[in-house]
């Protein structure tokens, strides 16, 4: 039935109302990329949003009353050294969301570079770029992250902490994007403007870049979601940055000082459901993405 | 040839590993030497000739006598024989004999869970595009998938309330009871089992819908193809079509899927036996960061690297056997 609508829908695309019926009739056909969106806005709305309400130094170590349950004072309660859970909350998510964007951004244009090189010059470009990828690749990110995180002189920041992540972080959008441009540059299209005389920077740019966007989106979903699993993780592990509230720094504190066994759990569940929000929202748009731009995934019959 | 070539992936790995673990400390401000005698110092007073074989250790393994390259051949050739220097934190212990220690730990869980969750999440992942597939699959399915979003660290927060805290139907920790001396009886078998529980399941429960998740885009594939027709045509049983004809012919990509998602698997047992305080090589990696014990914390990262390196060996050798195709090409 839904298909039947997005057929229909399919062949009156013009006017801005049939566009958007087009649209919608898509969505409805793909809801993961929807309730993910969904779940990533209200994560955003919160993390930015917050900012006017909550002041950055309720999160702040000795700022609050300590260990106090959720109440009319504190709607999260505080944690153990007095922060301000909802003001953790607010601004942890900002930070913990910059670290992932930052790292994923980078990360993927660094990727689209050299997956573009890779992929378009082939040979012995092709040959060191993918060599050098794939063996990246089966080195576990976070253990050389730890080995470089222990080595920065003085205290972390979230900026720092970004630049760090994005070192490894450029490594799957390579791979995705050479892959991606093999195939392209081989379909009839590309091969037609060539007959047709485009130059070959014409071919790169009026070709190659616009259809490569999707991908390069689904890379980016995919890249931000890894660099916050790196981030998060290297924070647990107590190397992050120290005086800032990001989620994963919580984590570390609620490890550390066992608040498992002290009762106090809404110290835990804030970040908890925060990170597991941002990771199921992550997942879903990145799977809603992937079916977008690589229609063979598609469930069949639906 | 593919032995060949992982052999050389392992080299290369060892050699990207050792060049690390020979650029940082060079690139940072930290000076290592400072550090190490502080923090010697600050252990026991009486291990004065201890500090001096440390700074032994320090200046044979870095000499700033002898020309760079001369340094840089030595860390190489000690990761290559797996000479890692002496721990700081747990002087005078070696770092080699710590993280030996560490490894059946970390082993023992990671092999049992990743077997595991390979097992039930393969045929899971292929019911789901199966038309004749059992109602429970498209309910369970969706939830396993999701789980597998979640860093399992994460998860075992979760299993250590519900299990542990509330419930304590479980320990929220460690490797075994403390009453305990590690021997081969049976009450010591049981201890280690109960404590393994909820690491297991934390890695178990996140990483089933990895497999779940690969496997349905192969099966969707493999459903396509002409024999799952001609399957059909000749009238055999749905199981029958269902394992040997569409489960067997995705089964390979999902073995590579397997050697790729081993390096996430590992980060994530890393972390939860921090959140477990599980006596394997996380644990150990966390105590080192925590007491700044660099020897220490590359000894760690160099042996969670190889023991990835070395699955990804053993699973190519077993990849001819999942995929008659390869046997064949080793000869061109």
């Amino acid at each position: 039935m839904a298909n039947a609508d997005y057929q229909g829908a399919i062949e009156d695309w013009g006017t801005s109302a049939r566009r958007w019926r087009t649209v919608s009739a898509y969505l409805k056909r793909n809801p993961s990329l929807v309730v993910g969106a969904i779940l990533l806005l209200i994560l955003a709305a919160v993390a930015i949003g917050g900012q006017a309400f909550i002041d950055y130094r309720d999160a702040a170590p000795l700022s609050n009353r300590p260990s106090r349950p959720p109440g009319a004072d504190y709607p999260l309660g505080t944690d153990k050294f007095g922060r301000d859970l909802l003001a953790i909350l607010v601004y942890g998510t900002f930070l913990t969301g910059k670290v992932g964007l930052v790292a994923g951004f980078l990360g993927v244009v660094i990727g689209a570079v050299l997956g573009f090189l890779a992929g378009f010059f082939r040979g012995i470009t092709d040959t060191l770029i993918s060599l050098f990828t794939d063996v990246l690749l089966t080195i576990p990110p976070l253990l050389v992250l730890v080995v470089i995180a222990t080595n920065i002189p003085g205290k972390l920041d979230t900026d720092q902490m970004a630049i760090i992540i994005s070192l490894l972080a450029w490594r799957q959008p390579t791979r995705q994007i050479r892959a991606q441009v093999l195939i392209m540059r081989e379909a009839g299209y590309v091969k037609t403007a060539h007959l047709g005389g485009t130059s070959r920077l014409g071919i790169v740019f009026k070709e190659l870049m616009p259809n490569l966007i999707p991908y390069l989106m689904a890379s980016f979903v995919l890249a931000v979601a890894t660099a916050m699993l790196a981030s998060v993780g290297l924070e647990a592990l107590g190397l992050g940055p120290q005086n800032e509230p990001t989620l994963g720094m919580t984590i570390y504190w609620v490890m550390l000082e066992g608040a498992f066994t002290t009762g106090l759990w809404w110290w835990w569940s804030t970040p908890l459901i925060a990170l597991i929000t941002l990771f199921v929202g992550l997942y879903l748009v990145s799977a809603g993405l992937d079916e977008l731009a690589n229609p063979r995934t598609r469930r069949r019959g639906a | 040839m593919r032995i060949l070539q992982r052999l050389l992936m392992m080299v290369v790995i060892i050699w990207i590993a050792a060049s690390i673990n020979f650029l940082m400390p060079r690139l940072s401000d930290r000076n290592p030497v400072e550090e190490m005698i502080a923090a010697s110092m600050g252990e026991s007073g009486g291990t004065m000739e201890g500090i001096e074989e440390a700074v032994a250790d320090f200046e044979r393994r870095f000499g700033m006598d002898r020309p760079l390259w001369v340094q840089y051949a030595n860390t190489v050739y000690d990761a290559m024989t797996f000479d890692l220097g002496i721990s700081i934190s747990y002087f005078p212990d070696r770092v080699s004999t710590l993280v030996l220690q560490a490894l059946p730990w970390t082993m023992g869980v990671m092999l049992t869970t990743t077997l595991l969750a390979f097992v039930i999440g393969t045929p899971l992942g292929a019911l789901t595009v199966w038309p004749r597939a059992p109602k429970w699959v498209n309910a369970v399915v969706p939830i396993v998938m999701i789980l597998a979003a979640i860093p399992f660290y994460l998860i075992g927060l979760i299993l250590i309330y519900v299990f542990a805290s509330r419930l304590s139907w479980l320990p929220t920790g460690k490797g075994y009871a403390s009453g305990l001396l590690p021997d081969w009886s049976w009450t010591f078998a049981q201890s280690v089992l109960t404590h393994a529980v909820l690491p297991a399941m934390s890695i178990l429960l996140a990483s089933i819908g990895i497999w779940a998740l690969s496997m349905r885009g192969m099966m969707v594939t493999v459903q396509g193809e002409d024999y799952m027709v001609f399957a059909k045509a000749k009238g055999l049983k749905g199981s029958r079509r269902f394992w040997r004809y569409g489960v067997r012919n995705a089964i390979a990509p999902q073995v590579t899927a397997l050697v790729l998602t081993l390096a996430n698997v590992v980060t994530g047992a890393v972390l939860v036996e921090r959140v477990f305080s599980y006596p394997g090589l996380g644990s150990l990696l966390y105590q080192a960061i925590l007491l700044n014990d660099y020897y220490l914390i590359f000894g760690c990262v160099y042996m969670l690297v190889l023991t990835v390196g070395f699955s990804l060996m053993v699973l190519d050798l077993v990849y001819p056997l999942i995929d008659p195709r390869i046997r064949t090409s080793v000869t061109d």
